[in-house]
């Protein structure tokens, strides 16, 4: 008894929690200002996300971007640096992966294997770029990181349009089907839901993650380097090295990210005038999963659901899915600013202690 | 000439808004609040700024209701951006955790409200009555810079009105020390009896109101409405602007004519016979390779406010 108590006074533990919870009030509240039936809502928001297989499948592919989205930025974030590029090498891992996927004929599993691959060192590079400038030159990360993201949006628009337009559409020609990375079984047996590799992947990457950052000597300078440079480099670390290395697996991570949504699930670019906003999203998973491997999968999890969930909620509502962005930003808020939640919590304690 | 002046003129248009949101995240940062809302910011100015506007029509304001936008703008969007002051001040929030909150929250509440308000509708009304050019008499029969500086949207006269008034109180008055000492040594300023904590909630808070009139600018002179892809990215060029600009009035003005440029320079090139058989793209491309090669090439080092990003706590060192 003792043990679950002192987990509920665990406030790293208890706070998420309680910020997801105050969130999804906070949300019911606006619903019922604005006159729509927030009980209805979130009941729609629940069976959109586990009332068939097709929608679960779906709702997992919702996650795995955001998994690894989640791990670009996060990884950046241990070591100081501020990755608001993620886009920018999305756009680079997907270029990747519809070249090898369009333009090469292999046999199935070496393709795909192939244009992931690419993918994922386009994207690599395209990060270590940001690192390589910063280190280099000083230059503040975040304007590296914003003009690469419209370069890379040009490049592939002009690459799509010179070499593999689709004609007639504003896309690219489909990739080869040996190149996909769909479980075709898989997907038959969730109705279709575009269920693929990536997914194991993603789990792999978490794994990675974890072990990287605390069991490797890489990983203790990068977390050296995060928390304070100057010492990092009085100990001898070369931080500039650090700062690269980091941005590459981060600008991986976001890479594969591309490479998913290519191979697995559109098989082709469409040609957009902004950017996904996948890599805006893991900034915010990253920040509520506190960059730690653990904390990513699950606020990934939870953003994701709810993200696919509200699509039901206009649906089976008629509420505006808009609601489960503000309730996530509400919970992110809570999160940062745990001050606030412990008004909430302080004389719920003190309840607590009472009856004990 | 002429396609020069058109270019130049199309510049001021367009940099009106980054101008205006790149000086608020001045005002942030220079107060050591990171601001990486501007985008929210800039979102929340445009969604106030366009439902004030159609209301004061409503109420038969006519020409005048796209000045009752602007103050709408300001006016809401002060009060949105006390919560990112009052997560970063006084909770002392990780301050890029809340910038991005703003963001997110920014789109996702307007367009909630956009379709609560309209039915279900993804836009705002078209206004009637917009800003339209402002031609100042005499000034503009000058050939060549008549045109180019003086027939030009209101909005553009305030921002550079703002811009001359940022740079004169932030550098010659005690305001405008006060303000940066907090930014770059908030305990030396404690010291001397500045209020850190105060300081930066006022430079927050002007900082989402000048940032909406970005925002608004968009609505009320090029969009004329309000939907979910007025402002798209226009927040973090801003930002750039801002990073490019080395928190300096001045420079942030530079900055953002250039970004604007770039922009005109997508309309204008399209005349041209060469331009055709290049991909678009290249040229859309330009302006973001050619900030890169400048910044690593010659500006060298932007120094960033040193207490940028720090929450001020009494009794730390």
């Amino acid at each position: 008894m003792n043990k679950v108590m002192s987990i509920f006074k665990n406030t790293a533990v208890v706070t998420p929690f309680v910020a997801i919870i105050i969130g999804l009030l906070l949300g019911a509240i606006i619903m019922l200002i604005g006159g729509y039936d927030p009980i209805l809502a979130y009941e729609s928001l629940i069976i959109k996300i586990f009332g068939s297989s097709y929608d679960f499948g779906e709702a997992l592919r919702t996650i795995v971007p955001l998994i690894m989205s989640g791990l670009a930025v996060a990884i950046a974030f241990r070591s100081g640096m501020f990755n608001i590029g993620v886009d920018g090498q999305i756009i680079m891992g997907s270029l990747g992966a519809l070249i090898v996927g369009t333009q090469l004929s292999l046999p199935p599993l070496l393709h795909a294997l192939t244009a992931i691959i690419f993918g994922a060192l386009l994207g690599g590079m395209w990060g270590a770029l940001v690192g390589y400038i910063k280190a280099k030159r000083g230059i503040n990360e975040v304007i590296t990181c914003i003009m690469l993201n419209f370069i890379a949006l040009y490049i592939s628009h002009i690459v799509i349009r010179t070499y593999m337009p689709q004609a007639g559409t504003q896309r690219s020609e489909m990739i080869h089907s040996s190149a996909s990375i769909q479980i075709g079984w898989l997907s038959e047996l969730m109705g279709g839901a575009r269920i693929h590799w990536g997914f194991l992947i993603a789990i792999l990457a978490v794994i990675f993650y974890h072990i990287y950052l605390n069991k490797t000597k890489w990983g203790y300078e990068l977390r050296a380097v995060g928390l304070n440079p100057h010492a990092a480099k009085y100990a001898g670390m070369k931080v500039p090295n650090v700062m690269v290395r980091t941005m590459f697996i981060s600008g991986v991570f976001g890479g594969l990210v591309g490479t998913f949504e290519v191979l697995g699930v559109f098989k082709y670019i469409a040609i957009n005038s902004v950017t996904s906003g996948l890599g805006f999203d893991g900034i915010a998973v990253s920040l509520l999963g506190g960059n730690t491997a653990l904390g990513v999968l699950l606020s990934a999890a939870l953003i994701g659901g709810l993200t696919y969930g509200s699509q039901g909620m206009s649906f089976g509502a008629e509420v505006p899915g808009e609601i489960i962005r503000m309730v996530i930003a509400f919970i992110i808020f809570f999160v940062a600013a745990p001050g606030i939640v412990r008004l909430f919590l302080k004389p719920l304690q003190q309840k607590l202690k009472k009856k004990v | 000439m002429e396609i020069i002046g058109n270019l130049l003129n199309g510049t001021l248009v367009f940099s009106t808004a980054f101008i205006f949101a790149a000086l608020g995240g001045l005002m942030s940062e220079r107060s050591g609040v990171i601001n990486i809302g501007l985008e929210g910011f800039m979102i929340s100015g445009a969604f106030f700024s366009a439902i004030t506007a159609y209301y004061a029509e409503m109420a038969g304001f006519g020409s005048f209701s796209p000045w009752l936008g602007l103050i709408g703008a300001v006016v809401f969007t002060a009060i949105f951006s006390s919560i990112h002051a009052i997560a970063t001040i006084t909770f002392k929030a990780n301050q890029v955790v809340s910038g991005v909150v703003i963001n997110i929250l920014a789109a996702s509440s307007t367009f909630f409200l956009v379709k609560m308000i309209f039915d279900g509708s993804a836009e705002t009304p078209l206004l009637a009555s917009v800003f339209h050019k402002l031609t100042i008499p005499y000034l503009s029969n000058i050939p060549f810079i008549g045109n180019v500086f003086f027939n030009a949207y209101p909005t553009t006269y305030i921002a550079i009105a703002l811009v001359i008034l940022l740079y004169f109180v932030l550098f010659k008055t005690s305001t405008g020390l006060r303000l940066r000492a907090v930014g770059e040594h908030p305990s030396a300023a404690d010291t001397v009896g500045v209020k850190v904590n105060r300081t930066r909630y006022i430079a927050v808070i002007l900082s989402g109101s000048i940032a909406a009139l970005g925002g608004a600018t968009i609505v009320l002179t090029s969009n004329g409405n309000f939907a979910f892809n007025t402002i798209s990215g226009q927040g973090y060029i801003a930002l750039a602007a801002l990073i490019f600009g080395k928190w300096n009035p001045v420079g942030v003005m530079l900055a953002s004519l250039f970004f604007g440029l770039a922009q005109a320079v997508k309309d204008q090139l399209q005349i041209f016979e060469f331009a055709a058989r290049i991909p678009n793209e290249f040229f859309y491309m330009l302006p973001y390779v050619l900030t890169l090669i400048v910044l690593i090439g010659a500006v060298g080092k932007a120094r960033a406010p040193k207490a940028l990003g720090e929450p001020y706590e009494v009794g730390k060192r």
